[in-house]
């Protein structure tokens, strides 16, 4: 056990582990590019979602409960039904990540936008915002703490689950978990998932400490 | 000027908040829309701004159909306070009372000027503009909610319940600015309250409702105290509608006599009574017995009665007050540096209390009091 400890000591810190087309610089590389690729895309879809919601209050329960069935769905199904559809390329891989990206961020942006007092919303109209100044200049800047967090729980979900890219034979830290597995290298698996845990929660921590900074105005805001 | 034409509200759930509702809001004065609560008050001041549509009716502002304008450009004319002030929490105090001079396009610097100009206006320190809402007392944030809706300058404006949630020492403060302020500014208040003290010391007219939305008069409020159209009114006014009254009337009008008194430290001249101590200035400082002193005694070297003298500009309420509180009976009357101008009695105080009275129920009577109704005997009852 404890040799196991020190074979995956020198395996991370061995220089020759780092660099090249298989070294972990290049493929931390991919695995952040394709978890971002995929959460920035799931924002893209979420994100007004979520704002349309809650700023007229309509469609919650709808978009809410079809969002949290991408939750649902079983993300190495999601990979090889999209594969065995549209063949071989990055398209499936993203739209798992993609598809369980979305929940987070639709209902914790929902939830900001509902968290935002009715009273200040009142107080904004009152004062002669049109619908798209209420959205944008309260209720918007309100409800980001909320929607940073979903953002937050959205890409750490999607960077532990982009190992499955190396699944239908891409790259990404998954390779030396799927590498490691065929190979029967018990060192290498564990690599990889270290670095993908080790990755995952470094990019917690420096989005909360971003939420922390930014928020730090508001009372009780960072989540 | 704000007129209601025959305005009528139903809720989709059925309930009429406002019931057939024909009001005039005088220009340059506070209207104060009273009631309980669930009596149209609210739907009412929010069918000005248009935050609610009336069912039918017609609202004008200043001979303009409020309807006839774009509702976010309207809102922008008219200044809105509510209560818990509904400050923008993720807003500096003075990017929030910028916030109607940018939606009007003002240029952020010119905006911002003005919002540091409103701080000083609404008595709040330049400093106070960099903090956050939730760094201020309530009293402060229903201070900047005023200054917001100053800021563009707008002839009405539209307070619902602003001092509501502040404590009685702090709603006092604010009622007694928001009267030195109008005496500056002259704008058109619609000012909403379940508290009839706030209505008598703020309104220049006072509109009573009752549940379902019916007003059941609008007066100012000297004539409603001494003439309640009906028994609600009358009931919602309070027991002591009779001295309310007085708080509304000065002291400038009640007769004064030279009063009896000695300087601090001398000897009461012999066979007198009560005597009023003064200083070297001349402003009383206690009431001395000097028939039950023992002889020899000088002002001053037994304790004083306290006396609280009153000046020109208080309420026949205080002097009221002070005469029963008074061992002489008598009320010490000073000018403004607090100097003694002489004393009134309790006789001449009641006289007044009568004469004020008598003085609301004339101008009220265009306004006919239902013949079962014994205002006249009020005075007299209420002391």
């Amino acid at each position: 056990m404890y040799e196991l400890f020190t074979d995956l000591g020198s395996w991370l810190v061995g220089s020759q582990q780092w660099t090249g087309g298989d070294g972990i610089g290049h493929r931390l590389a991919e695995h952040l590019q394709y978890s971002l690729i995929a959460t920035l895309i799931a924002a893209a879809i979420a994100l007004p979602v979520g704002l349309l919601i809650g700023h007229t209050g309509r469609g919650a329960f709808l978009a809410i409960n079809l969002s949290s069935f991408g939750r649902a769905l079983p993300t190495v199904g999601l990979v090889v039904l999209v594969f065995l559809a549209s063949g071989l390329s990055m398209t499936p891989v993203y739209v798992a990540l993609v598809a369980l990206a979305v929940p987070a961020i639709v209902t914790n942006t929902y939830a900001g936008m509902s968290a935002v007092d009715p009273e200040v919303r009142d107080a904004a109209r009152g004062q002669g915002m049109r619908g798209h100044q209420v959205l944008l200049q309260v209720e918007l800047p309100l409800a980001l703490p909320l929607i940073m967090t979903g953002l937050r729980l959205a890409l750490i979900q999607v960077v532990s689950t982009a190992t499955i890219a190396a699944y239908v034979s891409f790259g990404g830290l998954g390779r030396y978990v799927f590498d490691g597995l065929a190979q029967r290298d018990l060192v290498q698996v564990l690599g990889g998932a270290v670095l993908v845990a080790v990755l995952a929660v470094a990019l917690d921590l420096a989005l909360a400490g971003l939420q922390r900074f930014l928020f730090r105005h508001r009372r009780g805001a960072t989540a | 000027m704000i007129e209601f034409q025959a305005v009528h509200k139903r809720f989709p759930n059925g309930t009429t908040a406002v019931h057939d509702l024909t009001l005039e809001m005088p220009e340059g004065g506070i209207t104060v829309l009273v009631g309980s609560s669930g009596c149209g008050k609210t739907t009412t001041l929010r069918m000005i701004n248009r935050m609610v549509e009336p069912t039918s009716g017609t609202i004008h502002v200043g001979g303009t159909d409020v309807t006839a304008q774009d509702a976010a450009e309207l809102r922008r004319s008219i200044g809105y306070v509510i209560q818990q002030s509904g400050l923008f929490p993720h807003r500096t105090v003075l990017d929030n009372i910028a916030t109607v001079p940018l939606l009007l396009g003002w240029g952020r610097r010119k905006a911002r000027a003005r919002a540091a100009e409103l701080l000083d206006t609404v008595g709040l320190t330049a400093e106070s503009g960099k903090r956050y809402p939730h760094q201020l007392s309530g009293g402060q944030q229903q201070r900047v909610g005023v200054a917001r809706a100053l800021a563009a300058d707008p002839p009405v404006l539209l307070m619902d319940e602003p001092f509501g949630a502040v404590d009685p020492v702090v709603r006092t403060q604010l009622q007694d600015e928001l009267v030195r302020l109008q005496k500056e500014l002259s704008k058109t208040i619609v000012f909403v309250t379940h508290d009839i003290d706030e209505a008598v010391r703020l309104g220049d007219r006072i509109a009573v409702f009752r549940t379902g939305g019916h007003l059941v008069q609008c007066a100012p409020p000297a004539e409603l105290l001494a003439a309640p159209a009906d028994d609600f009114v009358a009931d919602f006014l309070g027991a002591e509608r009779g001295l309310k009254l007085l708080s509304l009337v000065t002291l400038a009008d009640i007769p004064r006599t030279p009063a009896a008194t000695v300087h601090t430290g001398e000897k009461p001249p012999a066979g007198a009574g009560w005597l009023l101590v003064t200083d070297a200035a001349d402003r009383p400082l206690g009431w001395f017995d000097a028939a039950t002193a023992p002889k020899g005694t000088a002002a001053g070297d037994t304790p004083l009665l306290p006396v609280r003298p009153l000046r020109d500009g208080d309420t026949l309420l205080s002097a009221l007050n002070e005469s029963v509180a008074s061992p002489a009976g008598l009320v010490a009357r000073v000018d403004d540096a607090g100097a003694l101008t002489g004393v009134s009695a309790r006789d001449a105080i009641h006289d007044g209390a009568g004469l004020a009275h008598a003085g609301a129920l004339t101008t009220a009577a265009g306004t006919p009091a239902p013949a079962d109704e014994p205002v006249t005997a009020d005075a007299g009852d209420a002391v």
